[in-house]
């Protein structure tokens, strides 16, 4: 088989052909690696390519596959987000602040990963601390989307994003704050999910803002993404907000059909300057879940509009507290200024980048004396209202669909300069992250040649829910088989 | 709402992030923004609401106290911009300017 059409399979499909025999890990690193060699100077995916120690698993892999030890991700190709701790590749966050950083240890993301077997064929690309839409806050250059290199990937996963849409890799794994995994993932025509907060641990994930924080896949198919959330969920004790529960086989809830299921859509999940090709594809694929047998009932989340304002005192309080600890103390850039406070402000003032001095002054801002209760404190209580209409609507539904965002993926440098239209295209999915739920983004069409994504949002710790959904959704449609033009 | 320079001085100093003059006048005016289009949450009545700090059912999680193996210090100190003796260091903390 040619190399072009073996990056394009499935991970369940090669790990058929891996078992099978009828390729090698080795053989599939290097078709791979070469999809890289091909295409990084386009997209620029990868902040660090990882050639080496990629070639050394797939030994390994296969060794492994020869004497029956095969693990579900066993010489199966993974990019990492610049934000998971790695032993042997630099972490940096795609920030001056951490170039070159290199972390004693692996996140436990990364160990799992690495002890069934998986191959790491880099570091991608992220909005500097995870914070942005587009990949564009990188301090080290953009990302492009595969779809259209003027366009932007989204973000802040827009790295493993684009890599899995490009086939550089089978598996990405980001993180989702408020839709770092589901928005790019709808932007470049990929499977992204976000698991129910304290599914996957976090330790080892460079954090932005603690009680939003989860780690997910990128995946060419809902199957795939079952079978990423199974190598990476349940418990680890160095995270104590990862939740003791047993992890169950997510693979095993998927079907064809959506009998008896209640599904809901929300009619606040519609906004000014939405683009007509994204609700006209939404509402199609509303109808076919329908034809799959689910009962579609409107259900109402009423606080909806409110929960971007809400984010955005919650997730910089809790950046501007987590990344204090940069001060060019322990690792990092370090500005010597003469004296210890003048240290601390050059190395942080020439080692963040804009968005990130932002966010941090915002997050200070609203916990300084006088104005925690009018802003932090308010936004705690608002978050309480989020939360509570998920709990009153999935009462009466199994799970709820709506846009992933309001458009398709924009052009490079068109948000740029107005930070408030930037943080509007996460508008649909940062209350999953207010909520702690789960969500899922899945193709559903085109507008503009550019992907379009729906997204399934689920009870706490009922990803099988989700997964159920999107899976019979995609296999009755063919979005994902469509592959980009690079 | 409003920042004036001074406000984003104050607020920089606490975090203490360095920013140029230039920066600073952009940050009163970005920040403004922002905080503009929060203003939105003061048309919900959340008197009688609880706060939510976090969503998960954990509370006070406690491991064993048993020790077990940590980083050595020579990973503790590899990404040290300076070292000496085992130790980080900085620049003496008191006296000069920080007094």
């Amino acid at each position: 088989m040619a190399n072009s059409d073996l990056v394009w399979r499935s991970a369940a499909e090669q790990r058929k052909m891996l078992d099978s025999g009828q390729v090698s890990a080795v053989e599939l690193t290097k078709a791979h690696l070469e999809r890289m060699d091909a295409i990084e100077p386009t997209l620029a995916c990868h902040l660090h390519r990882m050639d080496d120690v990629a070639m050394a698993q797939a030994e390994a892999a296969d060794q492994r596959i020869h004497s029956g030890d095969a693990q579900p991700m066993t010489g199966i190709t993974v990019s990492l987000k610049d934000v998971l701790c790695t032993t042997d590749a630099p972490t940096t966050a795609a920030s001056r602040i951490l170039e070159g950083y290199m972390s004693p240890y692996d996140a436990t993301v990364v160990e799992r990963l690495r002890l069934q077997g998986a191959v790491f064929v880099g570091k991608s690309n992220t909005d500097e601390f995870a914070m942005g839409s587009s990949t564009e806050n990188s301090a080290f250059g953009p990302t492009r989307n595969p779809w259209n290199t003027d366009c932007v990937p989204g973000g802040s996963s827009g790295g493993p994003s684009a890599a899995v849409a490009a086939a550089e890799a089978a598996i990405g794994f980001g993180s989702d704050t408020g839709g770092s995994i589901r928005q790019p993932a709808g932007f470049c025509g990929v499977v992204g999910l976000k698991p129910t907060y304290g599914r996957v641990s976090r330790y080892g994930l460079i954090a932005f803002a603690s009680s939003l924080d989860q780690i997910g896949p990128f995946t060419r198919t809902v199957e795939d993404a079952a079978i990423a959330l199974a190598a990476i969920a349940g418990h680890d004790p160095r995270d104590s907000t990862c939740a003791p529960r047993p992890v169950s086989d997510f693979r095993a809830s998927l079907s064809d059909d959506l009998r008896g299921m209640r599904i809901g859509v929300a009619r606040e999940y519609s906004v000014d300057g939405m683009e007509p090709g994204v609700e006209a594809a939404v509402a199609a694929a509303v109808e076919q879940i329908k034809q799959l047998g689910a009962e579609v009932i409107e259900v109402s989340l009423p606080h909806t509009g409110y929960a971007l304002a809400t984010y955005y005192i919650t997730a910089p309080a809790e950046a501007s507290a987590n990344l204090a600890r940069f001060d060019g103390v322990r690792y990092g850039l370090s500005c010597a200024a003469g004296s210890l406070k003048a240290m601390y402000e050059t190395t942080r003032g020439s080692g963040f980048g804009d968005e990130v001095k932002r966010r941090i002054m915002l997050g200070t801002y609203a916990l300084s004396s006088g104005y925690y209760d009018a802003y932090y404190v308010k936004a705690q209580k608002v978050r309480t209202l989020i939360k509570q209409d998920f709990d009153q609507a999935f009462a009466s539904v199994d799970a709820i669909i709506a846009p992933t965002s309001p458009t398709v993926a924009f052009r490079v440098g068109a948000r740029t300069d107005d930070p408030v239209q930037m943080y509007l295209a996460d508008v649909f999915t940062i209350p999953a992250n207010m909520a702690g739920i789960p969500g899922i983004a899945v193709p559903c069409g085109f507008s503009g040649g550019l992907p379009v994504s729906l997204q399934v949002l689920g009870r706490s710790f009922d990803e099988q829910t989700i997964l159920r959904v999107a899976h019979a959704y995609e296999q009755s449609t063919g979005w994902h088989k469509q592959r980009p033009p690079v | 709402m409003k920042l004036t320079l001074e406000q984003v001085r104050n607020v920089a100093a606490l975090a203490r992030l360095g920013l140029t003059d230039d920066e600073t006048e952009r940050m009163r005016d970005q920040l403004s923004s922002i905080l503009t289009s929060i203003e939105k949450l003061e048309e919900l009545d959340t008197a009688a609401i609880p706060p939510t700090a976090q969503t998960i059912e954990l509370v006070d999680v406690m491991r064993e106290d048993v020790a077990g193996p940590s980083l050595h210090p020579e990973q503790v100190l590899m990404n040290a911009p300076r070292q000496r003796d085992g130790f980080f260091e900085v620049d003496t903390p008191f006296g000069g300017e920080e007094s």
